[in-house]
């Protein structure tokens, strides 16, 4: 059974794909309904509507589902998309700490995010938003601008600070999910499996650092721009309709390379590393530094920091 | 890579210190870039452990002793307006106290010079900056201060004060910024319904 070709969508969605009435014979036309009716008038194939969540899979399961999922991204791109599944490394929780003294809101960050993650670019789907503020009124999101777009930052009187998923040691955007598209892995991250999402946006809504963003569209990724060094839970191309976050680069942080903000940023104002790890900058930092968590009030308890440097 | 010639910079603390004057045009255009995923082989020691990329030369300008050789061209110690060559270094790292060959030896133009005396590469000058900007030279060493690249828990590679500060001129350069986020008005729904 090949079971790539897409199952029709019902009436009203114009659809091009040949093969949809073996698609509905095999599943039925009560299944295929209703598996329109969660993808829009996207395309689903059978074996991902009935793909459980990725936690409950088996390992030979999970080898189909992502042999599956290269298959598509080769189809639809054009070109080879590695899909990786690397777990956890025992022993690590990540840390994520963001020097406000240095920043200079140059933005190279929300877009290196941009290129590493595979996010869509026209809308542009950025993860990072950094906000500048005036000096003046110290951190008060109340006077925050994400759009400021002068000749040349810094701006006299003001500091900058991005922000992204905090990676929440309790994450509000976890709790209210109600089918479980949304975990906390056990190195910290928090993460979405894209193919269990139902795009109810209610992680959206309990995020307090607007850290999650939807794909109203199909996200517009050119073959050309593709990174198709990918993760399962990280920066494999997204369907319509799911939402989807910073997750520290997992694709690259497991394999012991620093997220791509990091390597990019020019000032250095992003440290990263293992909170586990006594001899590790992060530590250093949390140890010897002024750090802040944004919103410590609401008790999510971030692992992501701020600090000042000088 | 432009972006690396930025650095924010703490204003008092900055000014106060001794300077890495190099007397070469070293430092007029931006430094090399920095090896982004894998680091590139460091040239440089590894003292410390401390892995550094080359220092950021201007092409062509290094070894200085390809020029100053000591005898076509006498060591003149005397602070003044520099015309012939060098022109384009601006010195706004403590110009009334300072002079280039603070910090170059005057004996051998291809090495610095520590205030103890000592001669020391241009692969070590955070040496020579870290005499005056101790705090900064043992935050850097612990990787607070600066920029860290290759892995997380294993090799990594910093970049030399220099390749972010102009040793001659540290003190932060604007940047350019790049573009924001679209703003939610400004998205054009397409056909056929969101995007
Ligand atoms: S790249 Fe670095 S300096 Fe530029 S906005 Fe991002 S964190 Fe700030
Ligand atoms: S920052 Fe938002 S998206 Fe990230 S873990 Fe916390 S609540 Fe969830």
């Amino acid at each position: 059974m090949t079971a790539r070709e897409p199952i029709q969508p019902a009436e009203g969605c114009a659809s091009s794909t040949p093969g949809g009435g073996s698609r509905r014979e095999f599943l039925g036309t009560a299944v295929a309904a209703v598996a329109t009716t969660l993808t829009g008038c996207g395309k689903l194939s059978h074996e991902e509507f009935l793909q459980h969540n990725f936690r409950e899979l088996s390992k030979d399961e999970v080898r189909d589902v992502i042999a599956r999922l290269e298959r598509e991204y080769k189809e639809k791109y054009g070109r080879e998309v590695k899909v990786a599944n690397t777990a956890p490394l025992p022993g690590v929780i990540f840390g994520y700490a963001l020097d406000l003294s240095r920043c200079i809101g140059c933005r190279r960050c929300v877009h290196a995010c941009v290129k590493e993650n595979n996010q869509s670019r026209s809308p542009e789907v950025q993860w990072i938003r950094v906000l500048e503020l005036e000096k003046e009124e110290g951190v008060n999101l109340q006077h925050a601008d994400q759009y400021y777009d002068p000749a040349e930052v810094p701006r006299e009187g003001h500091f900058y600070m991005p922000v992204q998923c905090q990676q929440c040691k309790k994450p509000p955007c976890v709790k209210v999910c109600p089918v479980g598209a949304t975990w906390r892995e056990k190195d910290g991250i928090t993460v979405v499996d894209y193919n269990w999402c139902i795009g109810c946006r209610y992680c959206m809504a309990a995020c307090p650092y607007g850290a999650r963003h939807f794909n109203w569209g199909e996200p517009n990724l050119p073959p050309d721009q593709v990174n198709p060094d990918t993760h399962y839970l990280g920066n494999r191309p997204r369907p319509k309709g799911v939402v989807e976050k910073c997750t520290f680069c997992i694709q690259r942080t497991r394999k012991g390379l620093y997220p791509a903000c990091v390597e990019i940023c020019p000032t250095g104002s992003r440290k990263f590393g293992n909170l586990l790890d006594k001899t590790s900058e992060i530590r250093y930092i949390l140890e010897n530094k002024r750090v802040f968590k944004l919103k410590e009030e609401l008790n999510t308890q971030p692992n992501f920091f701020y600090f000042y440097g000088v | 890579m432009k972006e690396l010639v930025v650095r924010r910079l703490s204003p008092p603390a900055r000014t106060a210190g001794l300077l890495v004057i190099l007397g070469l045009a070293a430092l007029a255009n931006p430094p090399a870039p920095p090896s982004t995923p894998p680091p590139t082989p460091p040239s440089a020691t590894a003292q410390e452990g401390i892995q550094v990329p080359k220092p950021p030369f201007s092409e062509g300008i290094f070894p200085c002793s390809s020029c100053h050789d000591g005898k076509s061209m006498k060591v003149n110690l005397q602070r003044r307006e520099l015309t012939g060559m060098h022109g384009d270094i601006i010195l706004n790292h403590g110009p009334e106290s300072r002079w280039c060959l603070d910090c170059h030896d005057p004996a051998n133009r291809d090495r610095l010079r520590l205030a103890s005396g000592e001669r020391i590469g241009f692969d070590t000058s955070y040496q020579l900056c870290g005499q005056c900007h101790g705090d900064k030279f043992r935050d850097w060493r612990v990787g607070v201060h600066g920029k860290r690249t290759g892995s997380w828990n294993g090799a990594k590679q910093y970049l030399l004060c220099v390749h972010c500060h102009n040793p001659h001129s540290p003190r932060f350069q604007a940047l350019k910024p790049m573009p924001p986020p679209t703003r939610p008005e400004q998205i054009q729904s397409r056909k056929g319904g969101a995007l």
